[in-house]
């Protein structure tokens, strides 16, 4: 079976949600630690959750992937699910996917904690 | 006859070695000319097909084998050709046709991005075993996605 690897993610808490902010790549070897950590915030109720992407340069589909499940996760539990920062290699498979549009992506944190 | 390959390399089907293959296809790929974001997308379209073969041919076993080939082509534009070959119970090709993207759920984007990103993009069954990827990317881009490989290019 797989031997998936642990994607850092630190932890912010703000008013009204948290900050999860991923460092590194994040491919098919890192995706299933980002869905568990993305899982394990929303066991918490929270009115948003912003993922900060700025510390991200490279994202897959099965990155891709976890978000939309996230995205799907906040959805029922009523919280706003944000994500920001985006480089501009990571932002480019979002628009080939088309999920630029279905996601509410903003530039900074500052905007997503307005969003 | 087609002619060797610049570069072949035989991998073990482990997610964590996915970052050295993008790391080897970018500089490959900046080196022929493209940019940095055109690299980029050579490299994606790999890790894409990699990771379909790893999680669904291959179940998610580490110890299968998966064969990368490319090519520098040189005319009638610069570009890059990549084959990719693995020993995985053998599917119809027609199923690597992508999802409707209408439908937004949270997989199925692989094939649809490989597609995207590179100018043709061929799937099909190998003589013995396995599939078999074959795509290409050429510096004076069209935007076709057909399936059918440039005529008239030579491979060195």
């Amino acid at each position: 079976m797989a031997s998936n690897q642990d994607l850092p993610i630190q932890l912010d808490t703000i008013t009204d949600g948290v900050v999860m902010r991923p460092s590194g790549d994040i491919d098919l070897s890192k995706a299933p630690s980002f869905r568990t950590q993305i899982a394990e915030v929303f066991q918490e109720k929270h009115a948003r959750v912003i993922i900060d992407l700025s510390e991200v340069p490279y994202m897959d589909s099965s990155g891709v992937a976890t978000l939309v499940e996230g995205m799907q996760i906040a959805s029922r539990s009523g919280s706003k699910f944000i994500l920001s920062g985006l480089q501009e290699r990571v932002r480019s498979i979002f628009e080939i996917a088309r999920l630029d549009t279905v996601f509410t992506i903003t530039r900074d944190l500052d905007s997503a904690e307005r969003a | 006859m087609t002619p060797s390959p610049d570069i072949q390399m035989r991998l073990k089907s482990q997610p964590k070695l996915l970052s050295s293959v993008r790391s080897m296809l970018v500089s490959l790929a900046e080196r022929i000319g493209f940019g940095e974001i055109e690299s980029g997308h050579v490299a994606l379209a790999v890790d894409e097909a990699l990771a379909n073969i790893i999680r669904h041919g291959y179940d998610q076993r580490e110890d299968e084998s998966i064969e990368l080939s490319a090519w520098v082509i040189t005319e009638p534009s610069p570009g890059i050709r990549i084959m990719i070959e693995d020993e995985a119970p053998q599917v119809d090709p027609e199923v690597f046709k992508g999802r409707d993207l209408d439908d937004v759920q949270p997989g199925g984007l692989g094939v649809h991005i490989i597609r995207e990103v590179m100018d043709t993009c061929h799937f099909e069954r190998r003589e013995s075993k396995g599939m078999r990827v074959i795509m290409e990317k050429m510096l004076q881009t069209s935007t076709s996605n057909d399936e059918s490989t440039p005529n008239g290019h030579s491979i060195p």
